[in-house]
Order: structure tokens, then sequence, then C-alpha cells
């Protein structure tokens, strides 16, 4: 705090280092960026990071390396590709579409695929890394869903990893729009009839989107920037920021012998993360190249080029819209028409439920968290089974994903299967309802017997499958007490007891007001953690009284 | 509120005592550390450094490959592989040195980390997030000194001016949106058939043949694709034209026509219908001639054109428009008029 005219003499000057001499080259190179970066004080933190390790940690992974290949790919098609809906007059190599008319934007993606060498591969690997991108990201939001780590503090990286989601969605549907194929094409017609289902503004949503009336010229450019600059920039930015916090948090980790709410037991950043995570970078990077050298994905060579009077059987999104693609198949044709304007509910409705699904799914962490008014940090993981509820919200969730995904894929299940497209879609019809809720029971009952399997377990030991003969000629099979780590593994999850009302009345008789809020709170915690909903875990008195020798089992 | 009954937080052991005799439960710690076989011998680990090594070379030899491909083979070179078929030799060489010279790393990468780099486990703490209240305080402290300063509370007209200004800053980026496109008026209501009338019909035109259509060419059964005379493909907004003016045509037996007001908007039992899919807009091009059902292949909505093309099944929400044709003194295929109601997916102005 001292002013600069009156600089102490023992203050330090800031000429770098204290040290005399840097050992080498690269310590010189090092204090040099130091002076300027502060890269010490950064890299004392993180250098030797500590990462638990656990398989599940890589598809989070996944996700981030695909991005980087898509970003990576991305970037060397938009040096060839030409986002104008222009018609030209196809003469290139592919011989069927000689002569065709076709937009730039399908020609230059047949020149990528046909002229440019590597192009296709490139292509093919941009698309490919898209499709596991999403997949990877759904995955791995299950992984931290089934396993609580979305618990405080991570709530607020939960909404990032959704948004990440989200838009990836988005983004990939845009990005397969760009070639104005056929199919792509049916795509953004039907986007266009989403968009005009919308009341009051359906229509001048859809003149200002396409610059005019169905398909105009301006789409595909618009399109364009929104793909390559828009969104990929927004998901940079809530990237950055999912990383930043990652590491600001530190890893969760599974229940153990050594591991606590306290700590963080692993291998440190440098040097096993950095070989083992960079390493990966090249693994997913070299599977996504070999999947494009031998599966095709998104012949557009074979759809031709758009027309809006044109359709190719078995008009498919790419599998992420798969489950929107269902919502508008399975929905009857419901409109209402009334002084002079027509609500399309066929349309309106799915389009309204298509972000429900998702976004029922993002405020999960509130909605438990309310639930169970717990304000503190969780950093050890929940063993699914240990969470009944939860895990059969998530499973009810997931199927109510499969289902849909079953009912945009309608007409190739039909095809494939030899099953009439009217009982499928009539079985997802009611399935949609039906199905969530049953899994929710199924998942919620295996995962008590799970439960009643571990206080077995704890209790009374494992099976050696060894029968022994008492003298009186009683035959035992004999149970080994599970060692200490498995003890505590098995009974270090937490359980909460059901939030019960206040009593009606206060001390003084008054009649305490109790809110609806309150009471689905309570009724909610007693669906959580009442009786039957979890399986209390074994006391210690419990394991003393059984293993003390009195009453074998 | 009621309390909470959260249960008891965690014993704070960091893993390093005995498992206190009460506690059966116990936490054990760490375990101690098992050594790999290249920890202890010295000729796994050689060997191990050589597989990592190795690796790196077959990378490098991939990516060798992968520059020679690009060289040696022609782009539109066709090689048949066993068993995935025809592929372009290039593509599939490319590919394949390209994912042998990155995997290889990854997987060198991999093994030196899992083999030769060292593997204990090592404790770091946590340190809770929240601020202590020391921190907490000072900074709440701080921030009201800071507010105090600025009068933001105190002086309510410069606050409610900016926050006044501040809402109508976006309204600038809202309006300059306004140009992205025209404004709907009644352009969905009409399709490219309302230039004809009665006394200047306009024919039909055989999209596959590009030619005028005679009545009796048509056989009962069929499903004819059609659109106006005058629309061609070289036209600067035929895509547009072709989304709206896109016609099916069908001929019925006309026996077997369930709607008499459909049966008269056609002619001899050929029925112009729009070929637009009422529920989203997707065409419609699968035709059961037994049934006389329609159905769009993108969402299965299927259309009875036998009867008036009502839906049968499906998420479309209405029948498909039909046009009004006849015949004229040539006995061409004509239409007097553009369809009686809005084509393809519904909308909120439409009545």
């Amino acid at each position: 705090m001292s002013s600069a005219s009156s600089v102490k003499s023992d203050a330090r000057p800031s000429t770098g280092s204290t040290r005399d001499k840097p050992a080498n080259k690269w310590e010189a190179a090092a204090d040099w960026t130091d002076g300027r970066l502060g890269i010490y004080s950064l890299a004392k933190a993180n250098l030797r990071k500590i990462f638990p390790d656990h398989w599940s940690f890589m598809l989070g992974e996944i996700a981030l390396y695909t991005f980087i290949i898509i970003i990576l790919t991305g970037v060397y098609l938009t040096l060839f590709f030409k986002p104008s809906m222009a018609e030209v007059v196809y003469h290139g190599p592919y011989a069927p579409l000689d002569g065709i008319k076709m937009s730039e934007a399908y020609a230059s993606t047949m020149d990528i695929s046909f002229e440019v060498r590597g192009g296709l591969l490139i292509r093919q690997i941009h698309h490919w890394a898209a499709i596991v991108f999403v997949a990877s990201m759904l995955v791995h939001m299950m992984r931290v869903f089934f396993t609580g780590a979305f618990r405080k503090p991570r709530e607020i990286n939960w909404v990032f990893g959704f948004l990440l989601l989200f838009l990836g969605m988005f983004d990939g549907f845009m990005g397969y729009s760009l070639p104005d194929d056929l199919l792509s094409g049916t795509g953004i017609r039907f986007m266009e009839g989403a968009i005009l289902a919308v009341p009051l503004v359906g229509t001048y949503g859809q003149m200002f989107l396409f610059g005019g009336e169905f398909p105009g010229t301006d789409i595909v450019p618009r399109f364009f920037t929104i793909h390559v600059l828009l969104i990929p920039g927004v998901m940079l930015g809530l990237l950055v920021a999912h990383l930043i916090l990652v590491f600001y948090h530190k890893h969760t980790q599974w229940a153990g012998p050594g591991k606590t709410e306290q700590n963080v037991v692993g291998m440190p950043l440098m040097p096993v993360y950095m070989a083992k995570a960079g390493g990966f970078f090249f693994l997913v990077f070299g599977m996504v190249a070999a999947m494009s050298a031998v599966a095709t994905v998104n012949p557009i060579w074979a759809y031709g080029p758009y027309r809006p009077d044109q359709v190719s059987t078995d008009a498919q999104p790419d599998w992420y819209m798969g489950f929107s693609e269902g919502l508008i198949r399975i929905m009857p044709g419901w409109e209402i028409r009334a002084w002079g304007h027509t609500l399309n509910m066929g349309v309106f409705v799915p389009l309204m439920v298509f972000p429900l699904v998702l976004f029922a799914i993002a405020a999960y962490p509130f909605i438990e968290g309310w639930i169970t008014g717990d304000k503190r940090e969780h950093h050890i993981l929940d063993r699914p089974r240990n969470a009944p509820v939860r895990t059969a919200v998530g499973a009810a969730w997931v199927s109510e994903y499969l289902i849909l995904l079953i009912g945009g894929g309608n007409d190739l299940i039909a095809t494939h299967l030899h099953l009439s497209i009217n009982d499928i879609t009539y079985f997802v019809r009611v399935g949609f309802f039906v199905i969530p809720v049953l899994v929710f029971f199924i998942t919620k009952r295996w995962c008590l017997g799970l439960q009643r399997r571990d206080k077995e377990k704890v209790l009374h030991g494992r099976e050696t499958g060894i029968i022994k003969r008492l003298p009186h000629g009683e035959f035992v099979e004999v149970h080994a007490q599970l060692p200490q780590d498995k003890l505590h593994k098995y009974t270090a999850h937490e359980q909460y007891e059901p939030m019960e009302l206040p009593a009606e009345v206060d001390e003084n008789g008054v009649k305490r007001k109790v809110g609806v809020l309150t009471k689905t709170r309570a009724k909610l915690s007693r669906g959580y953690f009442g009786e039957g909903n979890q399986i209390p875990k074994p006391t210690a008195e419990e394991h003393r009284e059984i293993t003390s020798g009195h009453g074998h089992h | 509120m009621p309390e909470e009954k959260l249960p008891e937080a965690h014993d704070a052991s960091q893993g390093h005592e005995v498992a206190p005799h009460s506690d059966p439960f116990a936490d054990p710690g760490l375990p101690a550390h098992e050594p790999r076989r290249t920890d202890i011998d010295e000729r796994a680990a050689k060997r191990a450094e050589r597989q990592v090594s190795l690796m790196f070379v077959v990378s490098m030899l991939a990516t060798i490959g992968f520059i020679a491909s690009y060289v040696i083979f022609p782009i539109d070179k066709i090689v048949f592989i066993f068993p995935i078929g025809h592929v372009s030799a290039l593509n599939f060489a490319l590919g394949l040195t390209l994912g042998v010279a990155l995997f290889c790393i990854g997987a060198g990468a991999v093994h030196w980390a899992r083999t030769l780099m060292s593997d204990h486990e090592l404790p770091a703490e946590r340190h809770p997030i929240e601020a202590d209240d020391e921190v907490r305080n000072d900074v709440i402290e701080q921030f009201k000194t800071g507010a105090a300063e600025s009068g933001f509370g105190r002086r309510k007209m410069i606050r409610n001016t900016l926050i006044g200004s501040m809402a109508l800053v976006p309204l600038s980026g809202v309006v300059l949106l306004r140009d992205l496109g025209p404004l709907p008026e009644k352009k969905l209501d009409h399709t490219g058939w309302q230039k004809a009338t009665p006394a200047n019909p306009i024919p039909l035109i055989n999209m596959n043949t590009n030619e005028p259509m005679k009545a009796e060419d048509i056989v009962i059964g069929s499903l004819t694709f059609a659109k106006p005379e005058g629309l061609e493909e070289s036209d600067e907004d035929f895509q547009q034209n072709i989304a709206k003016d896109a016609l099916m045509l069908v001929r019925i037996a006309p026996e077997d026509i369930k709607d008499k007001n459909s049966a008269e908007l056609g002619f001899g039992g050929i029925l112009a219908y729009s070929k637009i899919c009422t529920h989203v807009g997707c065409p419609i091009s699968l035709y059961e001639q037994q049934t006389h059902h329609a159905l769009c292949p993108c969402h299965q909505s299927t259309f009875d054109l036998a009867d008036g093309a009502r839906v049968i099944f499906g998420p479309a929400g209405h029948p498909l428009p039909q046009l009004k044709i006849t015949i004229d003194e040539k006995g061409f295929l004509v239409a007097t008029g553009d369809f009686d109601e809005p084509v393809g997916p519904s909308f909120w102005e439409r009545s």
C-alpha cells in the first residue's frame, strides 16, 4: 500500500526472480513467461492436481474430444463449402446427377465428396463425430444423474452441461441441413411446418426466418452462420465454463477405503492424466477416423438435391432428433378451428412437449435439492441402488426417450420387423404414458432388492460355497465375513429420513398454516425416503449381534 | 420450517487411523500400494518401453502411409473390400491410415501411463467452496460502501431513468430484424393456380414427361404428379412455386368415389389433390391402388383419396385440398381456378 514516492530499500524491485541463475534454458523461458503471466502460481495449483480414476469419467471426455474433432474438421469443410442456394447445373464426376439442377450448397458438398482428395473423409469424420458427440453427452449426463454427481456444489455445471446438449442437438440439425440434399431439405420443411403451427406469430416467424415463402434462398446461408459461428461460439464459452468448474469443484469419487467427503484420492494430472487423457483424445479421434473409413454416413449423392415436391421413404433425422420426430409422429391430428383461426394441436403440442422432456431433466437437481433440503456439499457418489427413487425417475425418463425414439423410427421398425406401422404408432401412443410408469416401479423394486442384498452381505457375509456338516448331522453353508473395505463401502452411503409436517397446532394451541408447497414437499419426501422406499442400512448393533456368535443363520 | 432430518456428517477420518473397534463399518483407510510387475521387474519395464515405442513407430508409418495414399490413389478409384462392399479406395486408405496413426499415439500414451508412470494413489484435501463469515461480511461491507458512494439507491431519478434507457436500447436490435423477410399477408393462402380462370384455364403438365395430359391417357388406379403450365425448372423461383403447386392426380372408378363433392371437383374419376401434406408439408408420394390411400412418408399421415382425402391415420389435421379440374376443347386436363383453401401445413391465420 505504499505510494510510489516512498519506495523502501528493502522492497523487492520487480526485476524478475530472486534466484541467482536459472538452471537451464527451459527454466529461463519459464521464468520469462512467469514474469508476464504468473504461470508458476497457476501451475502450483494444477500441475499435480489429483484426479480419481473411474471408467465412467471418460464419457465426458469423449464429448469434449469429439467437440474438438468437429471444430477441426468443420474449419476444413468451410474452406470448400459454398453456403448459397443459387442454382447451378451439375457437371461433376458423379455421373448419375449429371445435368441436374441443384443449389451451390449441394454442388459444393458433392465437390467435397468427389473432387477434393480426403474431402469425403473429413465430411464423414465431421458427421460421425457429431453423432458420437451428442450420444456421449447424453450418456455422460446419465452418468452424472444416476450417481448423484449433480448435487451441491455442481448444480450450475449440470445446467451448463444441459445447455451444451441442447445446443449440440440443434447445431447438429442445422449442420446436416446445410448440404441442401433431399433428406435435409425435408427436415427443414418439417421445421417450417412446425414454426407455422405456433399461434399468432407462426407465419411471421416463418417469413422472417426464410426471408419469404418456403424454401426461398436465405435459409442455407443463415443456417450456415448459425451453425459455424453463433452456436459453436456459445458452446465454446459454455464448455470452457464447464471445464473450469470441473477443475474448481474437483472430481467426485466413489465411496471406498480412505475416501471421504473432505478429500479426493487419485493420481496427479502431471504426468498420469496428461498421458491418459491426452492419449484418449487420440484414441477417440482414431476410432472416429476408422469409422469414417469403413462406414458411410449421410451419402448425399444418393439422396439427390432438394426439391419441395420430392421425398424419399425412410425420411429419418439423425438419431438425436429421433425423439422429437417420435413426438410429432404419435400425436393425433387434432386441429381446432374457431373464429377464423386454426390451432394446429397436432404439431404445436409435440413442439411444446419436446422442450418439456428436456427441461424436466434439466430442472431435476433443483427439485431433488428442494425435497431433501440438503444444503451440504456432496463429493462422494451415490451408487444408483442407494437412491432408488432418483434412479427410478432417471430410468423412467430414459424409457420415455427410447419409446419416442421407437416412435420416430416407426417406419424403419415396421419394414425391418414386418409389423404394421399403425400398430407401432398405437403402441407408442399408449406406451408414452404407460411405459415410464412401469419402468419407474420396476427400477425402484430392483434398487430395493439390491439394497437388501447389500444388507444381507454386510450382516451375514458372502457365501463361500463350502458346506459344513455339524456334529449332530446338520448341514450348514459357511459364510465368510466381508473384508473391512467392503464393509465400509456397502455402508458408507447416507440415508435421509422423510420430512415430517409440523404439528397441526403450535405450543400455544394456535393452528399453524401449512402451505400447499410444504405439504407437497413432505409427500415427495416420504415418497423418496419413507418406509418401503429405501431399505435401512445395517447398523453397528445389528452387525455385532449377528457376528458375536449368538443365533447363527 | 420444520427441522431438517439430515443424516449425520461423515466422520472426517483421513484414512490413516485404524478402525476403532466400536464401529464395525469404519473406514480402514487407503489400501497399501501394490507394485505392478513393471515396478519390480526391470525386464518387464523395458518390454513395456519397447511396446510403447512400437506404437509410436506404427503411428509414424501410418502417417507416411496416409501421405502416400493421398498421392497414389486416384480420387475416382473404386475397390471392393470384403465385407464392406464397393468403396472409394482413397477414402478407405486415408481413413484407415489416419485412424491407425492417431489411435497408436493414444494407445502408446495410455500404455506408457499405465505401465511405467507412478500409480501411487495420493489424497488431496478438499476445501469448502463457501467463504468463511469473515470474508463474507467483509465483501458485503465493501459492496455496501460502494453502493452508498454511488448514490444509486438514494437518487431514485437517476436509477429509474437508467433502467428506462437500458430497457429501451435493445429495441433497436429488435427493430433491425424487421427486414429479415416480408410480412405474411395472404401469401400462404394462394398458389400458382390462382392465375387460372374459367375463361383462361391453365393446363396440367405431367411432371415426368413435361407434356400436357389428355384425360383418356390416365388409367384407373394410376397416380400422376403434375404442375401448372408455365412453371419451368429453370425459373428463378421454381422451388418456391412447386412447394405449393405440386399436384397428385389419381383416377378412381367413379362408383368407388365415396365423396360426391370431391367427384364433382374432378373429371371422370380423375381427382387432383395437393401433393403437399397438411401436417408439416412433406410431399406425399406413396399410393395404395387397392385402398385409394395415400401415405406421407415423413410422419405416416394417411389420406383416403376416394373420400375427399379424409385423414384416416396419423398426425395430419385436415384433408388435402382438392383442385377443380376439367378438360379444354382439345381434351387436355386444365384447372379453372385455385384451390379453395390454403395448401400445406396449417397456420394461425388459416380460417
